[in-house]
């Protein structure tokens, strides 16, 4: 087996180590693959579908698919984009997601794809779930009308935390992140420092009191959009 | 349609060139008299209600987005309630001043946004001037140097909020206890390099208001003018406040009503009445109830009710203001411009003011205290006395909410004023553009947010129908 990986993106030459992922790979060559459900550093939950790209003329998961020598990706076709872009518009009606008053404006991943793919408005009617709030515990709280089941937070708290607070509970339209304490979060050692809070990509699992900290213009997608960082190495690299 | 007696209704329908729809009906008697007249708020919004179960620390974001013209005062009135429920109501120097900096860029873009761009065309080309060229575009025609100045005082104004705020409309400024940027070196010698003209335009703007209502004044005197109570917040030692103080309130006469009012007990002096026909609420002083409890709030009021206002220029204009009526309060509906501007003057003299303080440079931006469940906060919005009053429950929840916005405060007045004005310039049954044109300039003058979220520019149809007293349409007349 070599050392290096060969393969290409949109018919770029990517160059790759065994083991890596496609969005491992993307990532590190400075190509950006959308993703939301999968977060820096924990397991591929593979469920949100927005890094979905064609590996040899089929749809693969870029977050848990393995690179091989000679594989043809596409990554930013029509069809992908406009595949995408559906899933994003269906996570916003899903729940209730108002982000002129939302604390994680400016750094929300939900907020930021959107804007990156231009939806400035929503493309089907508002299903207006009825959500609950967890405000039980001091320091935390679970905002569930802006869940968007990605689970994060559930490998985070397992997998990083060692806590493993979190899990679903319901099926299909019912489905909801849940707690293991009957008293909700106050009945669990969730903390505010905890890595499952930090995974949260939406304004779904926050720390409380401290809203708005950050100054509009500082927020992490203020100033360039969202995988601006990662196509920056390719710039970089190729003197752009 | 509301009933109401017997008699003839003419409706104007929306009332335009002011923030928010509303419209007038005027009931006639069997004589042709106006019987009764009547601004009926035609919006609901339900913002109490729905901020009931949001976090603390959201409100002053959420509640802001009752208005597009001036969030920050919603935005600070919260903020102020909320440091309340933190126990940060001592703010640091850098929070105080870059808050009150945020507020004077407000009232100023505020204040110079309905001068110059909403009221100045009546002012300036008459009352009953073609509409056609008695907009912003016919003042920028034959008076270009006047209308930019407004333009950029507007500007200078949204720089400012956009700066501490960060951004012009809606930004996030103000946390809980404090703020959430100071201004930095290379903000403040923007703001700087232009302060000195903003202050000269501002200059300008009060003469230009100043000689309008003393080169009316005969007219004015009686243009929907009548004697009111007036009440603001003053500061500890009778300076004009508008970010923070006591309540006064004064009579028609200046008579005291009370004095020196913590805004945290401000439900043992103020109660509000519902009527049927408005979603606008009718505040009044509880001591003389609904009938004679009614005031004015906003610049009339503010000038009428401090002792003097803490800024040079401003305090002169303030003087030649209160000579007018020989230091008593001054009634006059269109005075309400006059004030306005001394108020622009005074928000540039504490900006330059401001810009030379480097406190506003410094680090220490937030403070937290003792926890409460209860929080008041009150402003003086540019429209006026702007109260917010919320309790929040131990998991931090809003429990209830009760804010009583500028514009409220102005209900009984605004009424008043159209029913002065319907009844001089009403002839017989005719429905006449003077007739209309007069009315919007009384409610106008009053630069009302009737939402206190939308905003009319002089677009919209404006309808009028005459009812009679069984509700049957009986004339109907529209302009464009």
């Amino acid at each position: 087996m070599s050392e290096t990986i060969t393969f290409t993106i949109d018919g770029v030459e990517v160059q790759g180590a065994p083991g890596q992922t496609i969005l491992e790979a993307a990532d590190a060559a400075g190509v950006y693959i959308p993703r939301l459900c999968k977060g820096e550093g924990l397991a591929p939950r593979t469920s949100c579908r927005v890094c979905t790209v064609m590996v040899n003329g089929r749809p693969q998961t870029a977050c848990s698919y393995p690179i091989s020598d000679g594989m043809v990706v596409e990554n930013e076709t029509e069809e992908l984009m406009t595949f995408r872009k559906n899933i994003i518009d269906m996570l916003f009606i899903e729940g209730n997601h108002y982000c002129m008053f939302c604390e994680a404006s400016g750094r929300c991943e939900l907020q930021a794809l959107a804007y990156r793919f231009g939806i400035n408005a929503p493309k089907y009617p508002f299903m207006y779930p009825k959500r609950e709030l967890d405000t039980s515990h001091p320091d935390v709280y679970i905002e569930r009308n802006r869940c968007i089941l990605c689970g994060r937070c559930v490998n985070a708290s397992r997998d990083e935390d060692g806590k493993g607070i979190f899990e679903f509970i319901g099926r299909g339209s019912e489905k909801k992140i849940a707690v293991d304490s009957s008293r909700g979060l106050s009945g669990t050692d969730a903390a505010a420092a905890d890595k499952a809070v930090e995974a949260c990509p939406v304004g779904s699992l926050l720390p409380k009191h401290r809203g708005y900290d950050i100054p509009v213009g500082r927020r992490a997608y203020d100033a360039a959009p969202i995988g601006s960082d990662i196509e920056r190495h390719r710039k970089e690299r190729n003197n752009e | 349609m509301p009933s109401a007696g017997h008699g003839k209704r003419i409706v104007i329908d929306p009332v335009t060139r002011v923030e928010g729809h509303g419209k007038v009906s005027l009931l006639l008697d069997d004589e042709n008299n106006v019987q009764q007249a009547r601004l009926h708020i035609v919006e609901f919004r339900g913002f109490e209600r729905f901020i009931q179960g949001r976090l603390y620390w959201e409100v002053p974001v959420l509640t802001q987005r009752l208005c597009g013209i001036c969030p920050v005062s919603h935005h600070l009135a919260a903020a102020k309630a909320i440091d309340r429920i933190v126990g940060g109501e001592d703010l640091t120097p850098t929070a105080e001043k870059m808050r009150r900096l945020m507020h004077y860029g407000q009232v100023m873009q505020s204040h110079a946004l309905h001068f110059f761009h909403l009221s100045s065309p009546d002012l300036l080309f008459g009352f009953d001037a073609d509409p056609a060229t008695r907009n912003i575009v016919g003042v920028a025609k034959k008076f270009p140097e006047l209308a930019l100045q407004g333009i950029k005082l507007r500007k200078y104004g949204q720089e400012i909020i956009k700066a501490t705020a960060g951004k012009k409309i809606h930004g996030t400024g103000a946390v809980p206890g404090g703020i959430n940027k100071n201004l930095s070196i290379e903000e403040r010698d923007i703001f700087r390099a232009e302060i000195d003209e903003v202050l000269s335009w501002a200059a300008n703007a009060v003469q230009v208001a100043k000689n309008y209502t003393l080169d009316n004044l005969e007219m004015l005197k009686s243009f929907g003018s009548f004697d009111s109570n007036h009440l603001s917040l003053i500061r500890e030692d009778g300076a004009l406040d508008l970010y923070d103080g006591k309540l006064r309130a004064i009579d028609a006469e200046g008579n005291s009503i009370f004095d020196r009012v913590d805004c945290r007990d401000y439900l043992d002096y103020i109660a509000e009445e519902v009527r049927d026909w408005s979603y606008m609420k009718f505040p009044f002083i509880k001591s003389l109830g609904p009938a004679d409890g009614w005031y004015r709030v906003g610049p009339l009021a503010r000038i009428n009710t401090c002792d003097f206002i803490d800024t040079a220029e401003a305090e002169r204009e303030r003087r030649t203001f209160m000579e007018l009526t020989g230091g008593k309060p001054n009634n006059i509906t269109m005075a309400y411009h006059w004030a306005r501007m001394i108020e622009v003057l005074h928000c540039a003299e504490k900006i330059r003011h401001l810009l030379h303080d480097s406190d506003l440079q410094g680090d220490d931006l937030v403070t937290r205290g003792e926890r409460r469940r209860v929080g008041i906060g009150l402003l003086e919005a540019p429209r006026g006395t702007l109260f917010h009053h919320y309790e929040v429950d131990e998991h931090d929840q809003v429990v209830k909410a009760n804010l009583i916005v500028s514009t409220t405060n102005n209900n009984i007045p605004m009424n008043r004023a159209v029913q002065g004005v319907a009844k001089d310039y009403l002839s017989g049954h005719e429905i006449t553009e003077a007739l209309l044109n007069n009315i919007e300039v009384a409610i106008r003058a009053y630069d009302p947010c009737l939402s206190c979220a939308t905003h009319a520019l002089g677009k919209m149809p404006l309808t009028v129908e005459l009812y009679d007293a069984e509700g049957e349409l009986l004339a109907r007349r529209e302009k464009s």
